[in-house]
């Protein structure tokens, strides 16, 4: 029996997680805590700042974020929303498809599911990888997402960045990290800082049912080993009768 | 009979189903004990359930998107004339304003005998709209401009006397097309009409002078 | 309540039935816990059905608005995250139970005669729940599923002759589409549910009919008292109800742990890739099914030998339909005199272990890139092939090594354990 619950348990333990292959570029670990609200708040104005111009969160309501992130509707209104006018609305982008085709080639992806989809260290990484690159039409390029078409939204909080690469034994050009040749707004320190910021937010945005769901697992949880102490004990008193 | 709980009723049929090799000698003493731990578990797991039900009858419950395109609508009320009618939507139900004139008021008050519920005692609207003009502004009628009978829409009849094709003594309100219900201009239903209620007015506030908020009463009243 | 029992029995076998099934069922006393997985099945169906229905309450089975209603239900319906993690753990939890409940029959033989039908019924109902699984892989209309579905449909395409057009009218157009969503939808939502549920209750009653197996493989109806009641059976109810109950509490906090703390489970339950909408211009980097079927996934992907007669893509697909339909024969494949595992020799346990060995490994392949090496020393494709060799010998030998194995004498009773 104990045997039996070891295999039943190994087989349920996530051996490997999977999927995470295939991803050449080196990424950098970030710290997700959606309990830092700060920290969630000053996500949320970076991104409808930079991000929402652009990109779309069309899975979103700024209602939600407002309920969610404890932030009075009325500053959500008058300092986090640019591109509608209700609250109950949902984030869509301020500038339209067609127009970001046209400029970008591309139109920008939602950006509800991203942190989902590519992972939060994707994001962060990405947020601090762009670097100038004058054979690229923005004149930017991403060591994270090779010839990628937008352009760096947050280079005065960052500056400008220069890659180095050099050439290794086989003769390939390897990536050797970046060089700072503008100055900005932000230290190298606050501007990771920042993107932590973004990147939690996005994470929030992903799933906002996570803010919630494991308060409530908890006490499901505690409901259940209840019933299991009492379905054993009931279990045990009607199999006295068996010999 | 230890198990004469399990599904209620049907127990009362059963036979002593124990049937290995070394009968039981003591299950007589233990019944108190088993009966406790089966109503225990019992009701325990019935709470479960009953808590488990929450999640699936709420998410039957209009969602955040039915809620947000149901959001309280603001109507700037500027450009009414008198005698003009504007209708808006609000929770996907047309609801009508409506500038009447003075003569309008002077005529709702000789209704009376006419309706079946002349001084709106049916609670078809919030408190501070029950009175004799059910409205907040004596001016202004905001209703809902569903036929309280089957839901049909009534048309407008602002015309008066036979002009408006409906009484040769008509002194302008709605008319319901569908079975023949017919209402006055605050949204009182006629007697002897198949409507059996006022038209319905809606919670609404003024912001400020010129707009009116559908969906919120007031301030300070719920 | 007695009159009234009275009247319905009158009209209805109400009490017979329960007795019957449930308090005059006697059931061998020596479960053990793989015997916990039967009722854990049903209870997931049911888990599933209610899920399902107040899912398809808020899903929209149409391309254009597919992915956008999944996200509706996850953020906009109250609860309906709740809902949907239910849905799509109990998807993944369906197949750990089934897998279970499956080796239980290969540890104590409960395929073997008289339960052949039970088994045979049994294999169709994991047939369809694979269907299931499939078709409802593709609502969510994400990459992953678009693409899984594009891949698996193709395999159709193999079939020499009928091929393409097969792979056509399942499709209902040239790719995987519109048309195909709405299919899809009818039969995951109406008609394998409809079909499962009536297989499931042929399952029960195949089952009622013969008698449960037990873990010493001993046939308890040998021996009886002067009732007619076996000396080594209780009645179902209320003894295996309670503990039933019992598993099916520890089942469930294994299960809401999922639901509540990682409903991704890790990329296994729910992939990365399927957080994208479906993009018929862009093939993820690795197109994997979910791990339920990796086994099999495998297997399809370890003919590579092009020199065989029609391409080694129609191998492939004819390989993993045979890997399957080699379940359906194993009542007459196994020779041995004994039922369980406990009496059997050497050939059939070590058989066995290789078999899980070469099922687990298979699986985990299924997920891998075949080029790549992620065991050792070979690239996946080689191990693939190893174990889909070991895999169908498990089958292909067990009339000689069952008929040859050393068996014990099985008891006469059913040992207390």
């Amino acid at each position: 029996m104990r045997k039996a619950l070891a295999v039943f348990l190994f087989l349920l333990s996530p051996v490997a997680a999977h999927g995470a292959g295939g991803e050449t570029a080196h990424l950098d670990k970030v710290h997700i805590d959606l309990n830092d609200m700060a920290s969630l708040q000053r996500g949320a104005r970076i991104f409808v700042n930079f991000c929402l111009s652009c990109h779309s969160a069309s899975y979103m309501r700024y209602e939600r974020m407002a309920a969610d992130l404890g932030i009075d509707e009325q500053i959500v209104q008058s300092d986090l929303m640019f591109a509608s006018d209700k609250i109950g609305d949902l984030m869509t982008a301020t500038m339209s498809r067609e127009d970001a085709k046209q400029w970008f080639g591309t139109a920008p992806p939602d950006l509800s599911l991203m942190a989902r989809s590519k992972g939060a260290d994707y994001i962060y990484t990405y947020m601090r990888s762009f670097y100038l690159d004058e054979s690229t039409p923005s004149g930017w390029n991403n060591t994270v997402f090779p010839n990628v078409a937008m352009p760096h939204a947050m280079y005065e909080w960052q500056g400008n960045q220069k890659a180095i690469f050099v050439t290794d034994d086989s003769g390939n050009k390897v990536f050797d990290g970046f060089e700072l040749v503008k100055e900005a707004k932000l230290t190298p320190e606050e501007y990771d800082a920042a993107m932590r910021d973004l990147t939690n937010f996005m994470v929030y945005l992903a799933e906002p049912a996570k803010l919630s769901r494991y308060t409530i697992g908890f006490w499901v949880t505690v409901f259940l080993l209840i019933m299991v102490a009492l379905t054993y004990a009931l279990k045990k008193e009607f199999w006295r009768d068996v010999h | 009979m230890l198990w004469a709980e399990f599904p209620p009723g049907l127990g009362a049929t059963i036979d002593f189903p124990y049937s290995c090799e070394e009968r039981m000698s003591d299950v007589s003493q233990d019944n108190s004990r088993r009966r406790f731990l089966t109503a225990v578990t019992s009701g325990v797991g019935l709470a479960g359930c009953a808590a488990a039900v929450v999640p699936f009858v709420s998410s039957m419950t209009p969602s955040a998107r039915a809620r947000a395109a149901g959001a309280p609508v603001e109507v700037d009320i500027s450009k009414l004339e008198p005698g003009q009618m504007m209708t808006v939507e609000w929770r996907g139900k047309p609801v009508w304003i409506i500038n009447r004139t003075d003569e309008m008021l002077a005529d709702l008050e000789s209704m009376g005998e006419k309706l079946a519920d002349p001084d709106s005692a049916e609670p078809q609207q919030p408190e501070y709209a029950q009175n004799k003009y059910r409205s907040i502004k004596p001016q202004y009628l905001v209703v809902v401009g569903i036929c309280t009978h089957l839901g049909c829409a009534p048309t407008k009849k602002f015309e008066m006397g036979a002009a408006s094709g409906v009484t040769d003594d008509w002194k302008g309100g709605f008319f319901c097309p569908c079975h023949g219900s017919m209402f006055d201009l605050a949204g009182r239903v006629f007697r002897n009409v198949p409507a059996p209620t006022n038209l319905v007015v809606p919670p609404y506030s003024y912001p400020d002078e010129s707009t009116v908020l559908v969906g919120v009463g007031p301030e300070g009243v719920a | 309540m007695a009159k009234f029992m009275e009247w319905v029995d009158a009209r209805f076998p109400a009490t017979k039935v329960w007795q019957e099934h449930m308090a005059e069922y006697y059931a061998p006393k020596n479960f053990n816990f793989w015997y916990y997985f039967g009722s854990l099945a049903i209870l997931v169906l049911v888990i599933q059905i209610v899920t399902g229905i107040f899912l398809t309450m808020h899903y929209k089975p149409d391309s254009q608005l597919a992915f956008a209603s999944v996200e509706y239900i996850m953020r906009d319906v109250p609860w309906g995250w709740f809902i949907r993690y239910m849905h799509s753990t109990g998807a993944s939890m369906f197949f750990v139970v089934v897998y279970m409940h499956m080796f239980r029959g290969l540890l104590y033989g409960s395929f073997k005669g008289p339960r052949e039908l039970v088994w045979l019924i049994g294999m169709v109902i994991f047939v369809a729940l694979m269907a299931e699984a499939f078709m409802g892989y593709l609502l969510p209309w994400g990459n992953m599923s678009y693409w899984g579905a594009q891949v698996i449909i193709s395999l159709f395409g193999a079939i020499p002759v009928i091929g393409d057009g097969l792979a056509e009218w399942i499709r209902g157009d040239f790719v995987v589409s519109d048309a195909t969503l709405n299919r899809f939808f009818a039969f995951h939502v109406i008609l394998l549910p409809l079909l499962l549920v009536l297989l499931v209750y042929l399952h029960i009653v195949a089952l009622h009919k013969v008698g449960s197996n037990n873990p010493d493989g001993v046939d308890i109806k040998k021996h009886k008292d002067d009732q007619g009641r076996p000396l080594d059976g209780i009645p179902f109810h209320p003894y295996y109800t309670v503990k039933d109950l019992f598993g099916v509490m520890v089942f469930l906090v294994l299960y809401f742990g999922i639901v509540f703390f990682v409903p991704e489970f890790g990329g296994w339950f729910l992939e990365k890739d399927n957080f994208a909408p479906a993009d018929i211009l862009q093939t993820p980097p690795d197109i994997v099914p979910l791990w339920y079927f990796t086994p099999f996934y495998s297997i399809l992907r370890a003919v590579t030998w092009e020199w065989l007669p029609g391409g080694a893509k129609l191998w492939g697909v004819m390989a993993m339909g045979a890997s399957i339909a080699m379940l359906f024969l194993l009542p007459w494949l196994d020779r041995a005199r004994v039922r369980s595992i406990r009496y059997r020799g050497w050939m059939y346990k070590t058989a066995l272990t290789i078999f899980v060995i070469a099922f687990v490994i298979l699986g985990y392949l299924g997920t891998k890139n075949p080029t790549r090496i992620d065991l050792f020393a070979f690239p996946n494709v080689y191990w693939a092939q190893i174990c889909m060799i070991l895999y169908f010998l498990f089958f292909l030998l067990m009339p000689w090594y069952t008929s040859r194995d050393a068996t014990k004498p099985e008891p006469d009773r059913v040992t207390d354990k």
